[in-house]
Formats: structure tokens, C-alpha cells, sequence
């Protein structure tokens, strides 16, 4: 039964997006289109699910003092690791996400939830909040790239819903990134609260 | 002449918040007053240089004569981390005042995104630099430099609007973070009236 | 949760140092180990994609040779002994950073096809380059088009290919890389002997190097009976 309120803390009270507004860089970064959006959230779920399990282990063995570095190392480790195998298996993804991916390493969601919730608990329960906390980005991520992707060309996920020429390509510019994640915060504001 | 194209492409035309997505978490953050802006920007400048010089020289020295490429992200993240609280330290000892300034800031520099993207984007050499130019240290800086003047571009600016908006009549449900983020969009907006001009 | 605070090793200098060494060392050993296992598939992938894209903009060839001609990389394409065309790769700097594509030129140097090999434009915008040259539709197409009797440039600039819509500065570069692919291929093309003095093609005001060049092409080619259009 706690498992799966961990699980849920993630997807809906603690969405690290709408509601924890952490990890903005990558939310407004790759969302211009529902696949690149869906991705960058994956991948950023295995780091979540990898670091908060190693984390949670070694726990004990760090010293107060150095925890975040040491954090920092793990973490550091599995990005790179997501890096490589990405661009082994995945290079058009990779290429896409570019930069992003090894910024992963500073998004505060992952240090975030390893200091708030892999510090504090065992492996499983780590785990499971990773993968919450992971899907819950995930979910962000892709809505958001889907509205923009919808708005700006007319698409969702590659399959055409209305012509291009109707689409305001402003939305997959930067200045959409920004309005439509203003707007689809306001509105999971009133619906959390209803 | 070149170095003025590599500035005015990354304060203006490429700028690293509104153009680049890199950053935002402080944009967002510590916007709500212009001098809190104007300390984040700063101390942002500081240690982006900084960092950028380092981590070119490891990348170059260190990473590449030995083939261990993939070591990037784990040092650079380190490097950046030690870098922040050397800072912190040197600065406590020989200059109180600009402590006093910035310190409140160093702390979150660690994590924000836009120092280790510049200096992986520098030490790759991907960046966006003048028709056949090759990259190389004094244009990193340059290019570093530039773009940290962006962020505090973008900052102060998104600071000077955010303290009129207090005194705005805000839709309700816009209040808070929504009616940051399309500020921040317009803002974005504007910024784009620079593409091609570089 | 159950108050372990002191079963946590004590934050001493000597645990500090060693916690965070063997946390690196152990980090950095698993790093190099993922390394050398996706070493050869990264390798795999990047040839396949250079591989494919080649396969794209040329037909009908059977050999393949290398040759680096004004620092661009040059694939000859042979049938048996007779050049029939050659994949150019060629880079310049678009408006969100480096653009490099793949041409693929016959033997008359007409432009068969091209496939964009990395780019960084603005989504929505630069980026339809990767269909739009070679979608008939108004002048965007210059599939079939000679660099050498059109002049591929942007109509703003007095060319005869029309920009992408509200993109006109990746356009530019997409076409610049075009021309310079143009002037490899010309300086080069199954006639290995010639060789152009390299340096004069860093820009797009080199169409007269390229047509100059281009005659002394023409020979080889047209000894061989046509293989393709």
C-alpha cells in the first residue's frame, strides 16, 4: 500500500514540474514536440531510479560533510553512463536532446529527491519514488510538448490533427515554451485545488 | 570585430535564458528584486569565466591527451562544484564587501545549468561562433563572458518588470509562477527581434 | 528512517577523503568499463548513419573511394571502373550552430540528393531544410540543378531557390554548404590529378573557382556512357 502512494506522491501531490517547479531547463528546453519531451522525461527517469537506489544504499557509508558531492558523483556516474548507451543505441535521440542530456546532472530534481528522499529511506521505496517521481516528469514533459507540438504545427506526435498552415509556430519557438507552460501551470493550479 | 559578433550573438541574438532554455531556475528565482538580480548576475559572470578557462584547459590537457572524453560531465561537474566554494573561501578572506555581495549566491550557482553548459559547449567547441572561425581558448572566454552579461541581461530586466507587476491587477489564477513564466515569454518575444542580426 | 544518524560514518577528515576517493575511483571505473562496451557500437552507428546517408544521395554504385579535397570529405563513387558521381560532406555555420549535410552529385556534377547529417536550427523553422530543397513546389527544389548553371543561392540574394519561409539566414548556410560541396566535388571528381589550391572556398563568392574547375571535370566523364539521368 505505501508503494503505491510513493509512486503516486510523485505523479500527482509532488509533480516535480507543476507543482515542485523544479527542473525547468529541460521542461521548456525539450518540449517541442511530444516525442522529444517524452524522451528527455525517460531519460531522466532512469537517472532518478538509478541514483536514488545507489543513494539510498550508500547512504550510511558517507560521511555528513560530503554527502551532496559524493550525491553529485553518483549521479554524475549514471548521466554519463545514460550518455554513452544513448549514443550507442539512440544516436537520433541523442542528437536531438544535445546538450540536455548531460545536463541532467544539474537538474535539481535529481539532487532533489536524493537529498529528500533517497537519504531518508531504503532502496525500495527509493526506487518507487524514482520511478513517480520520473514517470510524474515525464508526464509534464510530454503534455506540455504535445500543446506545443498541437498549437505550433498541428501535430501530436507526428500525426497530423489539423493543417500546419493553421498552427501558430510561435508555440514551438522559445516565447511559446514560456506562455504555454504559464498557462497549463495556472490551469493544474485550479484544478488541484477544485 | 569577430569578438564583437561572438558578443552580440550571445547577449542579444542566442541569448542563454530566452533563446537557449539554460539557467532558468535562478531566472525564475532570484527575479523578484533588481538587486538580488544584479548580486546573481555577478557572481554568475565570476564564476561562469572562471569555470569555462578550467575545465578548457582539463578538457584539453587532461581529458583529451589521455582519451578519457567520457570522464566530461563527472569532472567538469566537480571542478565546478570545488571552483564555487574556492570562491566562497577567497573572497570571505580578501574582499568582505564583495562577499558580502555575492555570497548568498555562490551556493546556488553549483546547480545552475547554464555554467556547466557553457563549459561543455566550449570545451566541445560547438558553440556558435563567426564563419570560419575555429574555436579556441580566447574565443571560449569571450563567448563565456558574453553570455553571462546575456543571463544578467535577461535577469535584471525580468527583475525590473516582475517589481512593476506587483502592482498589477493579476487574474487570479495567472498569480504567482503562470504570469512569471508569460512575462518570461514575451520577454522571449522580444528577444527574437535580434535573430539576424548577427 | 530509524534515527541513523549515528550509525552514519563520522564526518572526519580521513573518512571524508576516502569516501569521496573510492566514490570517484569506483564511479570512474564503471565509466570506463560502459565505455569500452558501447565504444564499438557508437562507432557502428555514427558509419551506418554516414553509410545510409551516402546510400541516399547517390544510385547505382558498387565502390566507394575516400579522398579529402579542400578539407571536406569527398566519397567517389565507382561502377566497375567508371566514375558515376560522388557524396560530398559539408559543413557550415546555420543560425543555431554548425549545419552539415551530405550531396550526393552525379558525373555532369547536377545535385542527385542531400541528407542533413547534423543541425541545430530552430525546430519548426531551419529545420524543415531536411525536406524542404527538395520538395517541388515554387523554386525550393534544386534536386537536378548544376551549382555550376544555377545559381543556388536564396532569391533575396538574386539566387533562383526560394528560402525557407521566415529561415532565411539557415537557408543561406544551408545553400553555402551546397556551393562548397559543389567546389569539392568540381576540384576533384574521379580525376584525382586535379587539384585545386585550397583556401579559395571558404565562401560562397567562389562559384567562379567552382565553373573553372568544373570544365576541366567534364573529361573523364565524358568518355563513360551515362549509367544514370
Amino acid at each position: 500500500m505505501k508503494s503505491l502512494k510513493v509512486i503516486l506522491n510523485g505523479l500527482v501531490t509532488e509533480n516535480p514540474t507543476f507543482v515542485l517547479l523544479l527542473g525547468m531547463c529541460p521542461t521548456l528546453g525539450t518540449t517541442s514536440s511530444a516525442i522529444n519531451g517524452m524522451s528527455m522525461g525517460l531519460a531522466t527517469t532512469f537517472v532518478l531510479i538509478c541514483s536514488n537506489v545507489v543513494i539510498s544504499l550508500i547512504k550510511n557509508l558517507v560521511p555528513d560533510k560530503v554527502r551532496i558531492p559524493a550525491y553529485v558523483v553518483v549521479i554524475a556516474a549514471f548521466v554519463s553512463v545514460l550518455q554513452m548507451c544513448m549514443e550507442a543505441y539512440v544516436p537520433a535521440i541523442y542528437e536531438t536532446l544535445g546538450l540536455f542530456i548531460p545536463l541532467i546532472v544539474v537538474n535539481c530534481i535529481v539532487l532533489g529527491r536524493a537529498e529528500a528522499f533517497a537519504a531518508k529511506n531504503n532502496a525500495w521505496y527509493s526506487a518507487l519514488d524514482g520511478v513517480g517521481i520520473g514517470l510524474g516528469f515525464t508526464f509534464a514533459l510530454t503534455l506540455l510538448g504535445a500543446i506545443r507540438e498541437l498549437l505550433g504545427t498541428g501535430k501530436v506526435f507526428s500525426m497530423t490533427v489539423f493543417s500546419e498552415n493553421y498552427g501558430a509556430l510561435v508555440f514551438v519557438l522559445a516565447p511559446g515554451a514560456f506562455i504555454a507552460l504559464g498557462y497549463l501551470i495556472a490551469i493544474v493550479n485550479k484544478i488541484r485545488k477544485a | 570585430m569577430v569578438y564583437l559578433l561572438i558578443i552580440v550573438s550571445a547577449v542579444l541574438v542566442n541569448n542563454i535564458v530566452l533563446s537557449q532554455f539554460l539557467g532558468i531556475c535562478p531566472f525564475l528565482g532570484v527575479s523578484k528584486k533588481i538587486d538580488t538580480a544584479l548580486g546573481m548576475s555577478a557572481a554568475v559572470t565570476f564564476v561562469l569565466t572562471l569555470a569555462t578557462i578550467i575545465t578548457y584547459l582539463l578538457q584539453k590537457h587532461v581529458l583529451e591527451a589521455f582519451g578519457i572524453q567520457y570522464l566530461q560531465t563527472l569532472v567538469f561537474i566537480l571542478v565546478i562544484a570545488a571552483l564555487v566554494q574556492l570562491v566562497e573561501i577567497i573572497l570571505k578572506k580578501v574582499s568582505p564587501s564583495l562577499y558580502q555581495a555575492l555570497g548568498v549566491f555562490l551556493p546556488l550557482i553549483t546547480t545552475n545549468c547554464c555554467i556547466l553548459g557553457v563549459a561543455i559547449l566550449v570545451a566541445d567547441g560547438t558553440y556558435k561562433l563567426p564563419e570560419g572561425m575555429e574555436p579556441n581558448l580566447l574565443a571560449g572566454v569571450v563567448f563565456a563572458i558574453a553570455t553571462a552579461i546575456g543571463f544578467g541581461l535577461a535577469l535584471v530586466l525580468f527583475a525590473g518588470i516582475r517589481e512593476q507587476l506587483r502592482f498589477s491587477n493579476i487574474p487570479k489564477g495567472l498569480e504567482g509562477t503562470p504570469i512569471a513564466l508569460i512575462v518570461a515569454g514575451l520577454l522571449a518575444m522580444a528577444f527574437m527581434g535580434f535573430s539576424g542580426v548577427v | 528512517m530509524k534515527g541513523d544518524k549515528n550509525m552514519k560514518l563520522e564526518s572526519n577528515f580521513k573518512n571524508m577523503v576516502l569516501v569521496l576517493t573510492i566514490i570517484s575511483l569506483i564511479a570512474a571505473g564503471v565509466l570506463g568499463a560502459v565505455y569500452t562496451v558501447t565504444e564499438e557500437p557508437i562507432a557502428i552507428a555514427k558509419a551506418e548513419k554516414q553509410q545510409a546517408a551516402i546510400q541516399q544521395v547517390l544510385n547505382g554504385f558498387d565502390r566507394l573511394e575516400d579522398e579529402t579535397v579542400n578539407g571536406l570529405l569527398v566519397h567517389k563513387a565507382y561502377q566497375g571502373d567508371a566514375f558515376v558521381g560522388a557524396a560530398v560532406e559539408s559543413e557550415t555555420n546555420g543560425f543555431g550552430g554548425k549545419i552539415k549535410i551530405m550531396v550526393g552529385f552525379d558525373k555532369e556534377g547536377n545535385i542527385i540528393d542531400y541528407a542533413i547529417l547534423q543541425q541545430a536550427e530552430t525546430p519548426g523553422l531551419g529545420t524543415k531544410m531536411v525536406d524542404w530543397f527538395k520538395t517541388d513546389k515554387n523554386n525550393q527544389n534544386i534536386k537536378g540543378k548544376n551549382p555550376e548553371k544555377n545559381k543556388l543561392t536564396v532569391t533575396k540574394d538574386g539566387g533562383e531557390v526560394d528560402a525557407i519561409t521566415a529561415a532565411t539566414i539557415s537557408s543561406r548556410a544551408f545553400l553555402a554548404a551546397v556551393n562548397l560541396a559543389y567546389n569539392a566535388y568540381a576540384a576533384n571528381s574521379g580525376a584525382p590529378a586535379v587539384n585545386v589550391v585550397s583556401g579559395a572556398t571558404q565562401h560562397i563568392a567562389t562559384d567562379s573557382v567552382a565553373s573553372a574547375v568544373a570544365d576541366t571535370v567534364q573529361v573523364p566523364t565524358d568518355s563513360i556512357n551515362a549509367l544514370n539521368e
